[in-house]
């Protein structure tokens, strides 16, 4: 060991030993009782960062609404599930975070969407540069019928990259992503739709992430897949948050209590429910959630 | 959560085995009361027969534990209940880890009846006796009243056993300073009184062990933890209506 490292060593020990006396405080033996008693701090949409702000939104389908009076915030860089019946809006909500709902005729929304602080809804919102900073993945795995590298590479020749180092690169960092990559790095030109159904829903979850969008909105992404490929999908969730903001629709329930840190649960188009995901399933504070999570939705 | 939620889920099998925990849950409390209450009357009464009685019975106890205990693990493996199935499965789960102790501190009190039976001085103090019977007495219908409000998921009933607790603590401290006058005054007393003593430390176990249980009621029905908090603060929590289902 060496002489110097002893000083501050010694240094430290006097520190600590003398605090607890200087601010005539208890000693607390660097025990802490609150959390030893375990009450953890919740996580709380208050202390986020928002990414998305959904203000007062309504969307009609013709005369039919769909969504009613709609106001929340999604967390950056954390996942946020929707749940709720079929038919209770979910799909349609996640379609407004980059204007989907644009290619149907006859939806007419209000009220308003930020993306950090601007609204998607105004007319000279650019939809395509829209779409690339928030990426959407559909039930279904749906990759072109290309090799395995164009599918991911496929976003960024749209952006007008074709040097082939930077597609390497970028294909490769995504495809790692996705955890894919060990899977597939020795057949890239192969076509893939060769590719089981699990691994081409992580391949379409590649080609979304390759362009570096910000946000990911997840239609079902594994309902057509096995448990283990639904398992894949849903620890490569929890790896692509430390990136992404992620906002997940899901049937499965217990995919929403095992993937998300925020859970909010739609019922006829309304907004019932919307907090932290341990609090959601252990103790909800509204008896439609409750009903639904328990299984006694009649 | 309230009682007729218990029979409202879609799949009916599920309704069957929540039902099933409760209702094995109670069982195994009122054959635990039934232990108490035999070991307090074969203390109080100098009934060896029925001590014996007691001491035998509590590998019933046990198997009732394991047993529910099982059916816990299964319905949480294949149902993966949320919210107030959640809780109720939880609370299950830790209500019959304390009704078990209960049923070996019974039990213990049990042996030490045996124990006095066998003594030739025991008669001849009359008192702690009498003072121990009533203690009993007392625990046993904190430990009813426990789980009556397990039955019922009756919060206000469980805080106010939490309430009885302090009295039966006051309680026990009497027949300690009790106990321990009669050893100072006749050291000759000391054995029959130290059993005397081990009895009554059982009982007020099985008062905290009560509370405990009501404890579990207050979680299940309100989804607040109530544990090692002041009894102001679980009165303030289990009468607070946020559990949104009422």
């Amino acid at each position: 060991m060496e002489n110097t490292s002893l000083p501050p060593r010694v240094h430290t020990l006097n520190q600590t030993k003398a605090a607890p006396m200087d601010q005539s405080q208890p000693p607390t033996h660097g025990f802490d009782m609150s959390s030893a008693l375990g009450r953890t701090e919740e996580r709380a949409l208050d202390n986020e960062r928002i990414c998305l702000e959904v203000k007062d939104l309504n969307l009609y389908y013709g005369e039919k609404q769909a969504l009613a009076n709609i106001n929340m915030v999604i967390p950056e860089k954390r996942v946020t599930a929707f749940i709720g019946p079929s038919g209770c809006g979910k799909s349609t909500l996640l379609r407004c975070f980059n204007r989907m709902n644009d290619l149907i005729d006859i939806v007419r929304t209000e009220g308003s969407i930020a993306l950090h602080g601007e609204d998607i809804f105004r007319r000279r919102v650019d939809v395509a540069e829209l779409r690339r900073r928030i990426g959407m993945v559909f039930q279904k795995p749906n990759p072109f019928p290309k090799s395995i590298y164009e599918n991911v590479a496929y976003g960024l020749r749209l952006q007008g990259i074709n040097d082939r180092r930077v597609l390497d690169e970028a294909v490769e960092m995504a495809l790692k992503r996705s955890a894919l990559w060990d899977e597939v790095k020795d057949r890239l030109n192969e076509n893939a739709l060769g590719m089981s159904g699990g691994q081409q829903q992580r391949l379409v979850i590649a080609r979304a992430v390759a362009i570096e969008p910000e946000v990911l909105l997840l239609d079902e992404p594994a309902s057509a897949l096995d448990p283990i490929s639904t398992l894949k999908i849903e620890e490569l969730i929890y790896e692509l948050k430390e990136n992404f903001t992620i906002v997940i629709v899901t049937h499965n329930m217990q995919q929403a209590a095992r993937v998300s840190d925020y859970t909010a649960f739609m019922y006829l188009g309304e907004l019932i429910e919307y907090k932290n995901t341990n609090t959601l399933f252990t103790n909800p504070s509204n008896k439609q959630t409750e009903d639904y999570i328990t299984g006694r939705y009649g | 959560m309230d009682q007729n939620e218990l029979h409202s889920h879609i799949s009916q099998q599920f309704d069957a085995e929540l039902n099933d925990i409760r209702s094995r849950v109670l069982e195994m409390g009122g054959f635990v009361e039934q232990q108490l209450s035999n070991a307090i009357h074969s203390l109080a009464e100098n009934d060896s027969e029925l001590a014996e009685l007691v001491v035998s019975s509590d590998y019933k106890v046990n198997a009732m534990e394991v047993g529910i205990d099982e059916e816990c693990v299964q319905i949480l493996a294949r149902r993966q209940p949320a919210a107030s199935d959640l809780r109720l499965v939880i609370a299950a789960i830790k209500t019959i880890t304390d009704l078990e102790r209960i049923g070996d501190e019974a039990e213990r009190i049990g042996r030490m009846a045996v124990h006095l039976a066998e003594r030739p001085t025991s008669r001849k103090h009359k008192s702690p006796l009498a003072d121990i019977e009533h203690l009993g007495e007392h625990v046993r219908r904190m430990l009813h009243n426990a789980l009556d409000s397990f039955a019922r998921l009756d919060v206000d009933l469980a805080v106010n056993v939490a309430h009885e607790d302090r009295k039966v603590d006051q309680e026990y401290e009497g027949l300690m300073r009790q106990l321990i006058t009669f050893m100072m005054e006749d050291p000759r007393s000391i054995p029959y009184a130290l059993d005397i003593m081990w009895s009554a430390r059982a009982l007020e176990r099985i008062g905290d062990r009560s509370c405990n249980i009501c404890e579990y009621v207050i979680y299940l029905v309100r989804g607040k933890d109530v544990r090692h908090v002041s009894l102001e603060q679980m009165e303030l929590e289990a009468r607070s209506k946020t559990s949104g289902t009422h």
